[in-house]
């Protein structure tokens, strides 16, 4: 089985639908003679040509809106914005047309855009290279969000992005771009979308997290268990639509949780999470929950390593959390 | 590139009293073509008066019209074939008219009642008609212009020779899509017609405090694509134009972009009131150029048009507006649970758990076959 990182998974989920499906089409910035920034889509110009991989003009609220109209006329468009950071200049284009389009028309249109985007920090990039901003796309209603963390889930949940009718907002953790390898199969498989995916198994306290805080807290909840306590940890995958049942199923059983996010804290989808526990499962709580995030600061260049949650504020959480009587 | 303003009408009546007169431009529609455009104009403004009147009565929420540009969106549209795409703004209701779409549906989608094609899920004037190849409208401004360009994208990448024209006015050519919709069918060749309904006014300002530029149709140079003027007043005149650009987008020869000058007779809106702002002094000057006036005289001249003619296509459309709206205010809301379809291809857990919600809090009251108590928005 092939071992690929997360931007060749990106790469083969792109190949694999292109050359299945002649609607997808890629486009953006640098994506085609170049193979765009990340070199995410290198190869595809030279496989499928100018027509479907698109070297754009340098504005992002065309290459979206550019790609609305062509999932009107039945395309499967793939933007991509080099930057998460850069994606402002399309915002409208982005909640009030890609994310409205069907429902605004009662059905009768679709608007089935993938669109593609790194995000996060840890590549020292200062604020315009590392922000995470899920939560403005997980506030739009028509918009589904997902955050893979690995190469299989991310050549699994693009495909299913790729086959689906729904506009998708498809974060990629730059940071874990070529951090991570796994074997990937070539074959054609699809990682369903609203899934959450148990990372680790664990009694005491649930640890939920997403995208490039997967292996943080995989190294916390390591180095939990080294003081006998077990944490569960859980790679969400997909924001929108959540996976409220496997969350609060783990919440039932450990009692505990810490929610943990790259994003700036205050309007984080973090607190979102934590209000459907207490909705739904307060009478399991046995400590208060607790989030650790990326602080209520812009995103800072030099001291970036300590804005970005690490092991150590999580370890802490976790201690906090399960001390707490 | 960029000349005078085209205008054909009166050429055309001097053309035909001096027979050796000669550079004229033809018009290469008969007769029966040119009443079908006259219908077209007459139902669009028919609509407009009826659609005003429910506003003004508390029966509709809004209304947004078109008094004085009926030519603009009437001439162009003609010019174009039913796989072609419209990408309108909110005023050019009559194309699709034009396109067949029943009266119905248009007065359906203002009420938004259970018959509206976009299942009441806008306000009024904001019509989607797929069938037609009519997409959906935006409030923003400008946001459906490089959709266009995108959907020309898409219609080039599949071969096919069809076209999108684009509707949108002079306030629309201040924003990013109109820069990002420009660019990229420039630099696509994209099969696109941006059609500038140029009615001098955006709200409250006017076109000076809008663009430095002599004109909009002079920005099309800095896209690389012909930019021409035409009295937007002028239906055949417009006709011609857009039957031009068609031509070239369907020859893969590129987009074009038309001002169409033409003046706003009312207001901006049934929200609007132009004496605050001088608009009501300016559009009063533009009576005598009303578009279905100087088409009417036109066709007295040329057609032999007489005034019972005339009368019959008015009691037609005001007779076809009124039934509609006869017919549909005894329409039904949407049902409830139609507010959580179509959010997304299947409706979600969350949203399937606030459906519940709803319909535990507010059950559906037993459909009445009359809607005597509805109540307007």
């Amino acid at each position: 089985m092939p071992v690929m990182n997360m931007v060749t998974a990106v790469n083969a989920a792109l190949r694999q639908e292109m050359r299945r499906d002649d609607r997808v089409v890629v486009l953006g910035e640098d994506v085609g003679v170049n193979g765009g920034v990340f070199r995410a889509t290198e190869g595809l110009y030279q496989e499928f040509g100018g027509e479907r991989v698109i070297d754009t003009p340098l504005t992002e609220s065309g290459i979206v809106g550019a790609a609305v109209g062509m999932a009107l006329y039945g395309l499967r468009p793939v933007p991509e914005i080099q930057f998460l950071d850069f994606i402002y200049p399309a915002f409208d284009q982005v909640v009030s047309e890609m994310a409205k389009y069907r429902y605004r028309s009662g059905g009768q249109y679709t608007c089935p855009v993938v669109l593609r985007t790194p995000y996060g920090g840890g590549v020292r990039g200062g604020h315009y290279h590392s922000q995470s901003t899920e939560a403005y796309f997980c506030h739009t209603p028509g918009l589904v969000v997902i955050v893979p963390s690995t190469p299989y889930d991310t050549k699994g949940l693009l495909t299913a992005a790729l086959r689906g009718e729904d506009p998708v907002i498809f974060l990629e953790p730059k940071r874990l771009y070529r951090a991570t390898k796994d074997e990937v199969p070539d074959d054609d498989y699809v990682v369903p979308i609203g899934k959450a995916r148990t990372v680790r198994e664990g009694s005491h306290l649930t640890l939920i997290c997403y995208g490039a805080m997967v292996p943080v807290a995989e190294e916390a909840a390591a180095k939990a268990a080294e003081h006998d306590v077990e944490v569960e940890v859980i790679d969400l995958r997909t924001l929108v639509p959540l996976d409220v049942d496997a969350i609060i199923e783990s919440v039932k059983k450990t009692g505990r949780v810490v929610i943990l996010h790259e994003a700036a804290k205050t309007g984080g989808f973090g607190g979102e999470i934590a209000a459907l526990i207490a909705e739904r499962a307060v009478d399991s709580l046995e400590a208060p929950i607790v989030r650790v995030a990326g602080y209520d600061t812009p995103f800072p260049y030099t001291l970036e390593h300590l804005y970005m949650p690490d092991v150590a504020r999580v370890s802490d959480a976790i201690k906090k959390v399960v001390e707490y009587h | 590139m960029v000349e005078g303003v085209l205008q054909v009408m009166e050429s055309a009546l001097e053309a035909r009293d001096d027979k050796k007169k000669k550079g004229k431009p033809e018009i290469d529609l008969s007769d029966d073509q040119i009443k079908e455009i006259y219908r077209a104009m007459v139902l669009t403004r028919a609509l407009e008066e009826r659609g005003t009147a429910l506003q003004r009565q508390g029966r509709i929420g809004f209304y947004i019209g078109s008094w004085g540009q009926e030519a603009a969106q009437i001439g162009s549209a003609y010019a174009l074939r039913k796989d072609d795409w419209i990408f309108s703004a909110y005023r050019e209701a009559g194309t699709a008219l034009l396109r067949g779409i029943p009266v119905r549906h248009l007065v359906a989608q203002c009420l938004g009642n259970a018959d509206d094609p976009a299942r009441g899920r806008q306000m009024p004037c904001h019509y989607t008609f797929r069938k037609a190849n009519f997409a959906s409208v935006s409030s923003p401004i400008g946001t459906q212009i490089i959709q266009a360009a995108g959907t020309g994208m898409a219609m080039k990448y599949r071969k096919k020779d069809s076209v999108c024209i684009s509707y949108f006015g002079d306030g629309a050519t201040s924003s990013n899509d109109f820069h990002s919709g420009l660019n990229f069918a420039g630099v696509f060749k994209a099969p696109v017609i941006f059609l500038c309904t140029n009615n001098q006014w955006a709200i409250s300002l006017p076109v000076s405090k809008q663009t430095a530029s002599e004109s909009i149709a002079a920005k099309a140079v800095a896209y690389g694509m012909p930019g021409v003027r035409v009295d937007g007043n002028d239906v055949l005149a417009v006709y011609k134009v857009t039957r031009d650009a068609v031509e070239r987008a369907r020859n893969g020869e590129g987009p074009t972009l038309i001002e169409a000058l033409t003046c706003r007779m009312g207001p901006h809106s049934t929200a609007d009131d132009p004496t605050r702002y001088g608009g009501d002094r300016e559009a009063e000057c533009w009576r005598e150029k009303d578009p279905i006036e100087r088409l009417r005289h036109f066709m007295e001249v040329r057609n032999g048009w007489t005034k019972e003619d005339d009368e019959k296509v008015w009691e037609d459309a005001r007779g076809e507006v009124a039934r509609a709206v006869s017919e549909e205010e005894r329409v039904a809301l949407p049902p409830l649970n139609s507010l959580f379809e179509d959010v997304y291809e299947k409706v979600p857990p969350h949203l399937v758990e606030q459906r519940d919600e709803l319909l535990r809090i507010h059950p559906p009251k037993p459909a009445k076959d009359e809607g005597d108590d509805y109540k307007f928005p």
